[in-house]
This record gives C-alpha cells, structure tokens and sequence, in this order.
C-alpha cells in the first residue's frame, strides 16, 4: 500500500509546553490508521497543525506523495483532505441538507449558482438517506440531536469525496448504540475507498475497528503497530499508566 | 405614488431618510448579518462617497440638475474596489476585535476628511452647488434616487440570498472554521460581501450629499450613521430580506423626531441604547422572522430561531467558534 500521509518532524510549541516534538509517521492508502496517547499528548494539535489550522514551528508534511507547504483547511479540503472535530460541528442555522451541500467543492464562478440546485438536492437526500438522516433535510441543523450532529458533519465531510477523513474522537459523547452506528458508518466508507486517521479514547472502539495503531506520548510516536501487539507494548503501557 | 402618500416638505424629506436608512441597514446585513461579522465603522464609506459626490461636483466639472446622479455608479464602484485591500486586512480578525478594528477605519477616514483640507475644506466643509428643481418639489428627485438605490440593494441582497454566495456567507456566520475546513472559500466571499456593501453606502452617501447640499467632516462621516442602520438591522430581522425595511420605517421616522425634539441634548441617544438593549433581550431575531414563525409560515421545527437564541444566551451572537 502506498503512503498517503507523511508527516515528518512535526514541531509545535504552545508557550513552554511542547505539544508535538518532532512527530513523524505515516498514513497508508486504504488503511484505517488510529492514534491515540494520553490526555495532552498532542493528538489533537497533531490534527490542528495538519490540516492547517494552526501553523507547525517546524516539520513537513506530504499528502499523495506530493509536499503541501503552509497547509489551508481550504486548500487541503480541495486536495481530498478532510476532518470532524471533536464537539460535532455543525451550521446550525442553516438545513440538514444545506450543510451536506456546503461540502462540495464549488469553483468560485458557482457562487452565484443557485443555493440549492436541484442535482445538489438529490445528492444531498441521497447522502442524508445513507445516514438515516433523510427526513430531517429541512431541519435546522441546530436542532438535531447530539448524535445526529455527528452523523451530519460525518456525512457533509463526505459530500467532497475526499481521499483522508480525519476524525476526532467520533465515539466521544454519544450512547453506544450511535458509537456502532458511526462504526458501520466508517466501516463503509472505509469499504468505498477512503481512508481514516482517527484519534478516540474508547479503547473498545479503537481495537475493533483500526490497524495500524499509532500511540502518541509527549508530542511524538512511541509505538505503532497492529491493535493487540501495541495493546501489551509496555511502553504504551507505560505511557498511559506509568508516572 | 409618493404625492398621494406626502406632499409636504417635511413628510418627503422624513421619506427620503427613511428609504436611505433602509438602503444602508440592507446594505449593512450583506456583511453584518448575513456574514455574522460586527462591522460598526460602514459611515467611512458613506463618507467617501458624499465627498466623491462634492468634489465630483466642484471641481470635476459634472454639471448641475439631474447630471450628478451619474456619479452614483462610478463612487459606488470605486469605493468598493478601493476598499479591497483594507477589507482583506480587517477580515484577517473577528468578532470583538473586527467591531473595533471597523470604527477605527471610521475614524481615520473623518481625521482624514479633516486633515486634508485642499480636498474636504477640512473643518469648514464643502458647500455642494444646490441642485436647480423647483421648490415645490425638491426632494422628488432625491426621493427617487433613493428608492432605485433602495430597490437595487434589495436586489443584491434577493441575489445573495439565493445563491450560493448566500449559503456560504451564512456558514461563515454559524462556524467559519468548519467552513474553511469544508472547503467553502470564506477569504472570497467575506470579500465580495465587504466591498459590496461598502459600495453600496458609497453609494448612498453620495445621494445624501447632493441633497443635504453641505458637508463637513463630523457630520458626513458620523458614527451614529452606520450604528443606526445596524439597529435596524437587528430590529427588524438580520434573517429576513426585509427585516432591515422594517426596522428602518420603525426606527427612522422614530430618530428623525427624536433629533428634532431632543437633538441639542443627545438625550436621544439614550433611547437608542435602551431600544437596542431591548431588541437583543425581547426580540433576539427581529420583527420579520419573529413574526413569520407565529404567523406559522416557516414550519414548526425548522427555522434557525432556536439556535439564533442560544447564541444571544450564551453570548456568542457574534463570535465564532474557537478550535475544537
């Protein structure tokens, strides 16, 4: 399998704390890859600086094997490039069915297409409908529950067809009756071709549903591997329990 | 029409400032509401363009009568592309610090229109030759004028409501970052929104300064201008296409006898923090999309109303989400 995701020497400093340090690994095409760590050990910040939401001290990073210096969330969306956030973000204001439509990637000379078009309709329902969403495409997004939140942004990530979903922490929050909902969901996507880099706390979920597993500490990798063998890798153990 | 509704001077002349103050809160939402950023300091470009007009005037030779009125489009559309390059810089903050960054704009284009004085005449002013029509009916043109202005903002707005240029503004109202991240070009259309707006009170400076006939810097370029059409923005509706219409034929009239009755005092200004403060407690969303949802034209369980007021209660009417 080819490598997708290359980051390399990943550095980033919030005052004196060193959130990554010098974080390098690697996402394989068509793999679901994990990454998980202890609280504060820059998984999140590894998302951030990725995808271009907070800028890297230093370190580089290569997506379908091409550099992407000074990564845009915009840019990098374009590319195939996408992510979730942790408190599923959604417009609230605006439809079900607007926020999946906001996901496609529309040149700037369709700005003054119409809002919702008619084939932006039916894809829209269509992806609503996968997600067991469909008859709340008129329903402000604001108003949908939690867990139909996350299936929304889920879902409106998804409207670009992107190549890299990141995902965080899509089991965190929700009953688990929604967490094997997202899994089947992931499962699927996963089926249809698109790779994911998660990062989640819920081991269980972890296990069962990636491979490789990257382990995180202090800002850079100590382990990365099949789920059972990092599961008993007394440096993971260490990490999570040691002092 | 307008005969049948006013015909004496002062009834036009409340008209001609109720129709522009439409104009400039329509204006104002393009970016203010429909964007969700707090812009305050929009009377800079009211005052560009009523010295565009001036200047234009005085020293560019128009002409007099009805010819003027040609400069409208041109001021609009300069003010707007020079605008461009502050706009990208002002649009790099948010919230709180956008609102301040906006007045200071205001008042550096007033501390310019004070300082260069071969241009403005400074501190005592501009005297914009008085248009030739008739006493009876001086204000019909500039009525006129105003409601074509009025009509053509409504337009631009129908147009960005309708597009997609709408819905992406509004993504960047609800979570400019997950708008980022979804590939929406938040940069472009925070641009476009800016300029076009600023444009369009250029726009309208440019009539009222044809009108008023005289300028100087404190009153051409006054806050309260562009504070007012936010209020009716907010009183009216930031949702609804006519909310800021509505908000303007309450507050407008309302202001005009406020100022007449009270001006010296600044008493009136008063009323106006007190009116604000209600509209945010008692009608977050404003008149039109308060009253649609009761008269039950959105359908129950749709309309944005839920999330509008729990941005009011939690404060970040104006903010946006910080990163996850």
């Amino acid at each position: 399998m080819s490598v997708l995701l290359a980051v390399q020497g990943l550095t980033k400093s919030f005052g004196g704390v060193r959130a990554l340090d010098g974080c390098s690994f690697e996402v394989a095409e068509g793999s679901v890859t994990a990454l998980i760590g202890p609280n504060g050990s820059g998984k999140t910040t590894a998302f951030n600086v990725i995808t271009g939401y907070q800028p890297a001290d230093a370190g580089s990073l290569a997506f379908r094997g091409r550099p992407v210096r000074r990564p845009d969330p915009c840019r990098l969306q374009r590319l195939g490039l996408s992510r979730t956030f942790q408190q599923a973000r959604v417009f609230p204001g605006l439809t079900a069915a607007e926020n999946v439509i906001l996901g496609r990637n529309e040149p700037w000379h369709a700005l003054l297409r119409r809002r919702v078009a008619g084939p932006d309709r039916r894809r829209a329902e269509a992806l609503l409908g996968e997600f067991g969403l469909a008859a709340h495409a008129d329903t402000a997004a604001g108003r949908l529950s939690y867990g139909q939140r996350k299936l929304l942004e889920l879902a409106s990530v998804l409207m670009a067809e992107p190549a890299l979903v990141l995902l965080d922490e899509p089991a965190a929050g929700i009953n688990p009756v929604m967490v094997k909902t997202i899994e089947d969901h992931i499962r699927r996507m996963h089926a249809r071709g698109v790779t994911f880099l998660v990062v989640e706390h819920e081991m269980k979920f972890v296990m069962r549903l990636c491979d490789p597993v990257i382990v995180l500490d202090r800002g850079r990798p100590i382990a990365c591997d099949a789920p059972r063998k990092v599961q008993n890798d007394p440096r993971v153990l260490d990490a999570y329990l040691g002092d | 029409m307008l005969p049948l509704i006013a015909s004496q001077h002062w009834q036009v002349n409340l008209l001609v400032f109720t129709v522009m103050y439409a104009g400039l809160a329509a204006a104002w939402n393009l970016l203010g509401g429909y964007a969700g950023y707090p812009a305050l300091g929009h009377t800079a470009f009211f005052g560009v363009g009523a010295y565009a007009m001036a200047i234009g005037t005085i020293h560019l030779g128009v002409g007099a009568g009805y010819r003027p009125f040609l400069l409208i489009a041109p001021i609009a559309v300069g003010t707007a592309v020079v605008v461009l390059p502050i706009a990208r810089l002002l649009l790099r903050t948010r919230a709180a610090a956008f609102a301040v960054l906006t007045i200071t704009l205001l008042f550096m284009v007033q501390t310019l229109a004070y300082n260069i004085r071969s241009l403005t005449g400074g501190s005592s002013g501009l005297i914009v030759p008085i248009a030739p029509f008739p006493v009876a009916t001086f204000e019909r043109p500039f009525y006129y004028a105003m409601a074509a202005l009025l009509a053509l903002t409504l337009a631009v707005c129908w147009v960005v409501r309708t597009s997609k240029l709408g819905l992406a503004l509004n993504a960047v109202r609800d979570d400019e970052d997950r708008a980022r991240g979804l590939g929406v070009q938040t940069e472009l259309v925070k641009l476009v929104a800016f300029a076009v707006s600023a444009g369009l009170f250029a726009a309208f400076g440019a009539v009222w300064a044809y009108y008023v006939g005289f300028l100087y810097p404190g009153f051409a370029i006054d806050p309260l201008l562009a504070l007012g059409a936010v209020l009716m923005a907010f009183l009216g509706g930031r949702r609804a296409l006519w909310g800021p219409v509505v908000g303007a034929a309450l507050i407008g009239p309302a202001q005009q006898y406020f100022a007449y009755r009270f001006g010296a005092s600044q008493l009136y200004l008063l009323a106006y923090a007190a009116l604000f403060l209600l509209v945010i407690y008692l009608l977050p969303e404003g008149i039109v999309p308060t009253l649609a949802r009761r008269l039950g034209r959105l359908r129950p369980g749709s309309g944005p109303g839920k999330a509008v007021r729990d941005q009011v209660a939690t404060g970040s009417i104006f903010s946006a989400g910080d990163l996850g």
